[in-house]
């Protein structure tokens, strides 16, 4: 089995797990959880290859003081790197422990079985525990090249349900996320930003704030203002009161004409692809082949979305003699670190991050951000520590956004009714935008407001395989011709970064529809349609199961254009290498435009299952957060800032909107496991696209799919 | 500041505190009670929810003077992750959170809900969590996680 890539950076095997005297065993990783039931997963690998019951394992929060340095947890990565490496680290030091067991017993390895680090000589019937043997003692050895895991068949944990794994402490709201933490002496702070990001502080009396009942501190960095007060109402006060003080100068505004007008007209820098991999060479010219039957062509567009997470971004910090402690959401406490001492001037080692739960953020959202807020307002107090949580306008004015796409296609036809060639070109600003060390530069949002500031440094174009902009915009289908093309968007009014998925959600909402559409021009269902130009096995049982499983067939879609009830389907194999996953949508649209997503039917193809419970949260809760981008997202500004900061200016889905969801897992236990977060997202936006093209006949190619959609696509007949 | 009763969880706590505090930060930061989550301070997204009177309502917003005296229930009196509600079982059961921000509001939500409807059917569950927000898309499996609790109970 290949060698997990975290080990470049984390040979040591105590580095990984340590067996303690007292029969737990602690297992450590560079990941952060935030809901995907990851670590839930690690644990039950590292049990598995360990031969204890899953009780004995703790799973430690990333730290920097002590954690394998793993970078972000993003992308749907963490399966692969970090559990490959936990899977191997526990399999060596089974190995290795065996090996000492062997000696003290006086028996050979081929003899012995482990009962829940019970290790046991089968023909002198003595035993020795782990914990006898390692119990707070060091491997002090990297893991070896050669370990070899468990085979599948030998499984007793993986693939079956794992309870007891801290459902309690969330449903009885004893869970401690950071927003919930408590520290002796510690204050509460708040931040006051800048009408936009343009904006500058130009005025400001703080008297009347310093005046307040518990007020210690008026931070004033530049632009950057924040207050610290003792209690926390008395925080939110305050900085009401500082908001209503400060003069800003908006003398220059956001450019807030048509985006997708912007992205096309903006510079930007292109790039052929191929093999999901961008080339630095010109850029073909669009010719479609001369004996296609028919060539068509359409645009898709998605507006800028946020992460919107329930909770806004919160952070502890501490200054004292060490240096600087924080307590973090942070997708990655090493990158942070790095981003922090370049603005705080600090060296690395004298900042300790430490992971802490935080509301679930989908991305690269505001955690990264309110650190750098809350270490600013703990330098001025210092030896207290600082909860500073943002107010829900903070969160949804100032997080990093996903990034407004425009993705245009054309696709010619034979007589067959077959796709001759291909045509896909993607326009948008980064996804690439989590800080780290950028040297005179910050991805830190205060960076930018303190005195002096600091730039963001210029994204540059991702040119790995199916990175940001182009993730998924090559299509799994086979055809004979395809013309591929990333634009990188330069000079656009907000800032962005990772949003689930990245660019995948737009490329396979717009592959998806395309092939839709391409369906409907010669005539043929569009289930049929793909499968003709698919040759995946896996990607075609995935269509087939799900297909199955929502009955689709003659007859079954709907009742047809214009009579309000549609189905439609969709499939994506996320970064054309990873989950395989397959979305039916029944749906109706009522005559005033509303659409009511219904049923929602989901196969899905993971490689080999390890948690099937935590594999379908993850599928299922991707639908419903992509059933929410589809059909009501949208940021909205102006020239003079961002309007969409309330939950009643930038809805989600509800309760009584979402529809019933149906999964069918396919199980391939002899593939490696593969991460699923980000699966369903592109295949749901398709699918309920579709289905109301079924329903309608119109075909809506602009997210979000509110009223105001439909009606401009029924005007355009 | 000025001393306010409040009757939380069946106790009584007299507290010097600003009236006009939101109730979310007392129950939070001077009785400790950190399960009412604050999400948006403005009475839409209901991370916040407790049980006033019967009645499920935003601690966010409420000045701790406008509920002295009330009986109010947070998440922590309908059942500790020792002694868990039916309800809270349910919700395991059914596994029904992912980052589980939201769901100490949900669940006080369906309290109020079956304390008043034991027998609710599918649709009046979505529609007492229509105030409720939750970004993770967990919302087929808590649907399905009150049903249960429904039936739980009535058994």
């Amino acid at each position: 089995m290949t060698r997990s890539g975290s080990f470049v950076n984390n040979p040591g095997l105590d580095t990984w797990l340590e067996i303690h005297a007292d029969g737990r065993i602690t297992v450590n990783t560079g990941k952060v959880e935030f809901g995907q039931k990851l670590t839930t997963a690690f644990a039950v690998i590292a049990a598995e290859e360990l031969d204890v019951d899953l009780e004995r394992i703790i799973l430690r929060a990333a730290d920097t003081a002590v954690s394998p340095a793993e970078g972000y947890t993003s992308g749907s990565m963490s399966m692969e790197t970090s559990g490959t490496a936990i899977r191997q680290a526990a399999a060596a030091a089974r190995r290795i422990m065996l090996g000492m067991a062997a000696e003290k017993l006086g028996a050979a390895v081929e003899t012995l079985s482990v009962t829940d680090g019970d290790i046991g000589d089968g023909k002198s019937n003595q035993h020795v525990t782990y914990w006898d043997l390692m119990g707070g003692k060091r491997f002090d050895c990297a893991v070896p090249d050669d370990v070899t895991p468990k085979n599948p068949d030998q499984y007793r944990l993986i693939g079956h349900p794992v309870e007891g794994d801290g459902f309690e402490a969330l449903v009885s709201g004893s869970m401690m996320f950071v927003h919930d933490m408590d520290l002796p002496d510690m204050v509460h702070a708040r931040v006051v930003r800048p009408p936009h990001s343009l904006a500058r502080l130009q005025d400001l009396d703080e008297a009347p704030v310093r005046a307040m009942t518990g007020v210690i501190a008026v931070v004033r960095d530049g632009s950057f203002l924040a207050v610290v007060c003792e209690r926390e109402e008395q925080a939110v006060w305050a900085a009401a009161r500082l908001a209503e003080a400060a003069v800003w100068d908006e003398s220059k505004e956001l450019n807030s004409t048509d985006i997708f007008e912007q992205l096309k007209k903006n510079p930007r820098e292109s790039f052929p692809l191929a093999d999901g991999v961008p080339q630095d060479l010109p850029v073909p010219p669009l010719s479609p082949p001369e004996n296609a039957a028919a060539t068509i062509s359409a645009t898709y567009q998605r507006p800028y979305i946020m992460h919107a997470s329930i909770g806004p971004s919160a952070a502890m910090a501490l200054f004292d003699a060490d240096g600087l402690n924080v307590w973090s959401h942070t997708q990655g406490v090493y990158p942070l670190r790095q981003a922090l001492a370049t603005v705080m001037d600090l060296p690395e080692d004298a900042i300790r991050v430490r992971h802490v739960p935080g509301a679930g953020c989908y991305g690269h959202n505001g955690a990264d951000d309110v650190v750098l807020d809350a270490a600013l307002a703990a330098r001025a107090v210092p030896g207290r520590p600082v909860l500073l949580k943002w107010e829900r306008a903070d969160e949804n004015a100032w997080e990093p956004y996903g990034p407004a796409m425009q993705m245009d296609m054309q696709g010619s036809l034979s007589d067959a009714g077959k796709i001759l060639h291909w045509s896909g070109e993607t326009y948008s600003d980064t996804h690439m935008g989590r800080p780290a060390d950028h040297g005179n530069h910050s991805r830190l949002l205060a960076a930018w407001h303190m005195d002096p500031p600091r730039t963001a440094p210029t994204a540059q174009a991702a040119m790995g395989f199916h990175a940001g902009i182009h993730r998924n915009a090559d299509p799994i289908y086979d055809f004979p011709d395809r013309r591929l093309i990333k634009h990188l968007v330069r000079g656009l009014p907000l800032r962005t970064s990772a949003l689930r998925g990245l660019g995948a959600y737009a490329n396979v909402f717009a592959i998806e529809s395309f092939m839709d559409e391409l369906a409907h021009e010669c005539g043929a269902d569009p289930l049929e349609f793909r499968l003709k130009h698919l040759s995946d096995e896996r990607a075609r049982a995935v269509l087939e199961a799900a297909a199955e499983k929502a009955d689709w067939g003659s007859g079954n879609h709907g009742d047809g254009p214009g009579l309000g009830h549609g189905r439609g389907l969709a499939l994506a194999r996320y970064k054309n290498v990873k989950c395989y996953a397959a979305v039916v949508i029944d749906l109706d649209v009522d005559e005033f435009g509303a659409i009511k997503l219904e049923r929602a039917v989901i196969a899905a193809d993971a490689g080999q299952i390890v948690d099937p419970d935590g594999l379908k949260s993850q599928l299922e809760g991707g639908l419903i957060q992509s059933a929410s981008w589809t059909l009501k997202e949208q940021v909205d500004f102006n020239g003079g800032g961002i309007l969409s900061c309330d939950w009643e200016s930038y809805p989600i889905l509800t309760f009584p909107e979402v529809p019933t969801i149906e999964t069918v897992l396919i199980d391939r236990p002899d593939q490696p496991f593969l991460g699923a977060g980000e699966a369903t997202q592109g295949p749901t936006a398709a699918a309920i696209g579709n289905a109301v093209f079924n329903a309608v006949g119109l075909r809506l190619r602009r997210t979000p799919f509110n009223q105001d959609r439909v009606r401009e696509a029924a005007a355009e007949g | 500041m000025s001393k306010v009763v409040l009757n939380v969880n069946g106790r009584e706590h007299s507290l010097d505190v600003d009236e006009k505090t939101p109730l979310v930060y007392v129950l939070r930061n001077d009785l400790g009670l950190k399960g009412s989550k604050i999400g948006c301070g403005l009475e839409q997204c209901g991370a916040c929810m407790v049980i006033i009177d019967g009645k499920a309502e935003y601690s966010c917003n409420t000045p701790v003077a406008a509920v002295a005296g009330r009986a109010i229930t947070t998440i922590e009196g309908i059942g500790t992750a020792s002694s868990l509600h039916p309800l809270q079982q349910a919700f395991v059961t059914e596994r029904a959170a992912q980052c589980g921000y939201c769901i100490p509001g949900i669940i006080v939500a369906a309290k109020a809900l079956l304390d008043a409807n034991p027998d609710p059917s599918e649709q009046e569950i979505r529609l007492a969590l229509a105030d409720n927000l939750c970004r993770c898309g967990t919302h087929a499996r808590i649907i399905k996680a009150v049903m249960r609790a429904a039936k739980d109970i009535r058994a």
